[in-house]
């Protein structure tokens, strides 16, 4: 069975009607137990980085998860759910959030790196359909099997995720400068855009991660 | 790079798509949840629903028709007309609309964009603006409200700059004058509002062929153009138009 990580970020229902489509058994809960539990996981969700760690604290989600995916559950991180799989998000009421840590690196924000990098006229969020270019080689490459390369996903975010080992990078998206818009490692990979709202390659891209990865 | 985006826009009203010139004389012209999965296969990028509807009766006929939209099309949508509170907001997210317009109700209480920023993230609040020429106004243009009957004394620059402050994502900019006439957007509005905002924004009203898309995605720095009349009566297909703007240099999404 798979389990939707519910933590009160954002829109489930777009995954859940994309999961339907694709006539997947899966459980939207907010029980760590059931995470435990869980076959395979997805951890989707929009919404701000501390809030979402606060919520995924007072559940129990956040330790949960770290078991979950030590344990070898095939794992999921969609957008916010992207960054916040990584150490630490610049997202923060001061400083920085702490994350959930399972791999090494930072959400980091567009507006300052853009202004860092004398980057004008681009909006933030970064919304709308944007193409991703996988990683050819990376052992999570499946993901992307039956997807033309360079084809457009759907991203909507003001943070991105900047994993510290390049090696985890599986796909590679241009807004400003390029960043790393899919990683993975082992059993968790994590893409910064929607699947559940890219049309047909997105529930490609899904029905590959249950069909390949999925327990 | 980041690809501009063609937003089809439905006004539904008692279960129905319709369609009216200037926000006058409606009449049906199909199934809104049959019409939305054929946008969807034909590579529309964005479709954007508004409730007409006057009654709650058909307030609950609304929110089945975007249940049933949710489970048809994989792509973004947004859900406008008569939301006024962050209850009627969380039935049409809860129902899978991605974001929620906000026009009318947004300049009676402009809270309502915070609290809804607050809520459900700032990439699901859109203002939806309505514009009116006129030279009285700093900007050149006023904001009015409740389908341009009624004007707020607001100049639209202004209230975009404000709406941004406030927390909305993403701005609709309607053009009143060029509405429903099918003779090009409003190009000069377009690109002032779009320039002064770090935020998208969504050109609406006038698109009556393939190159007034061109026109206002380069020359009125648009992020996105709303199209309804020219894709409804079949003059053109989506993929007529994304066609043109590839011809124009014009970076869209191939579907």
């Amino acid at each position: 069975m798979i389990v939707v990580i519910d933590y009160d970020a954002g829109n489930l229902r777009s995954v859940e009607t994309a999961l339907e489509h694709l006539n997947s058994d899966f459980v939207v809960s907010a029980n760590p137990e059931q995470v435990r539990g869980a076959d395979t996981i997805i951890f989707p969700g929009v919404g701000e980085a501390a809030h979402a760690m606060g919520v995924l604290r007072r559940r129990g989600l956040d330790q949960a998860l770290r078991e979950a995916v030590g344990a070898g559950v095939p794992t999921l991180g969609i957008c916010i759910g992207s960054q916040i799989l990584l150490d630490e998000s610049l997202e923060a009421r001061d400083g920085v959030t702490r994350c959930i840590g399972l791999e090494a690196g930072t959400a980091r924000f567009f507006s300052e790196d853009f202004a860092k990098r004398g980057i004008s006229g681009l909006k933030v969020p970064h919304m709308g359909w944007n193409q991703v270019q996988p990683v050819d080689g990376h052992p999570a490459s499946s993901l992307f099997d039956g997807i033309e390369p360079g084809s457009s996903f759907y991203f909507v975010h003001s943070y991105y995720p900047a994993p510290s080992d390049d090696a985890v990078t599986l796909g590679i998206t241009e807004y400003g400068f390029p960043f790393v818009s899919a990683y993975g490692r082992g059993n968790l990979v994590a893409t910064q855009f929607h699947p559940e709202k890219s049309g047909p390659v997105g529930l490609k891209l899904l029905d590959n991660f249950i069909r390949n990865f999925g327990g | 790079m980041l690809e501009k985006r063609i937003v089809v826009c439905l006004d539904v009203r008692d279960g129905k798509t319709t369609k009216g010139v200037k926000f006058q004389g409606n009449v049906d012209i199909g199934d809104p949840v049959e019409m939305a999965r054929g946008y969807y296969e034909a590579g529309c990028d964005e479709l954007v629903f508004y409730d007409i509807t006057a009654s709650s009766e058909g307030r609950g006929i609304f929110i089945d028709v975007v249940e049933r939209v949710a489970r048809e099309i994989f792509i973004p949508f947004c859900v406008g007309g008569g939301l006024g509170s962050i209850e009627d907001i969380r039935r049409v997210i809860n129902a899978g609309a991605e974001k929620v317009s906000l026009n009318s109700q947004a300049v009676k209480n402009p809270a309502i964009i915070s609290e809804g920023a607050a809520i459900f993230g700032r990439q699901c609040v859109v203002l939806g603006m309505d514009a009116l020429k006129d030279p009285a106004m700093p900007s050149g243009y006023q904001v009015v409200i409740n389908g341009g009957r009624v004007h707020t004394g607001r100049d639209a620059l202004a209230w975009a700059l404000e709406a941004e402050k406030l927390g909305a994502g993403e701005i609709v900019l309607n053009s009143i004058d060029t509405d429903g006439v099918r003779n090009g957007y409003e190009i000069e509005l377009t690109k002032m509002i779009s320039e002064a905002v770090g935020i998208p924004v969504v050109a609406s009203g006038g698109a009556g062929e393939p190159e007034h898309l061109a026109q206002v995605l380069s020359e009125g720095r648009a992020d996105a153009a709303l199209i309804a009349s020219m894709v409804h009566y079949g003059d053109y297909s989506i993929s007529d138009i994304k066609r043109h703007l590839d011809s124009r240099g014009i970076p869209v999404r191939r579907t």
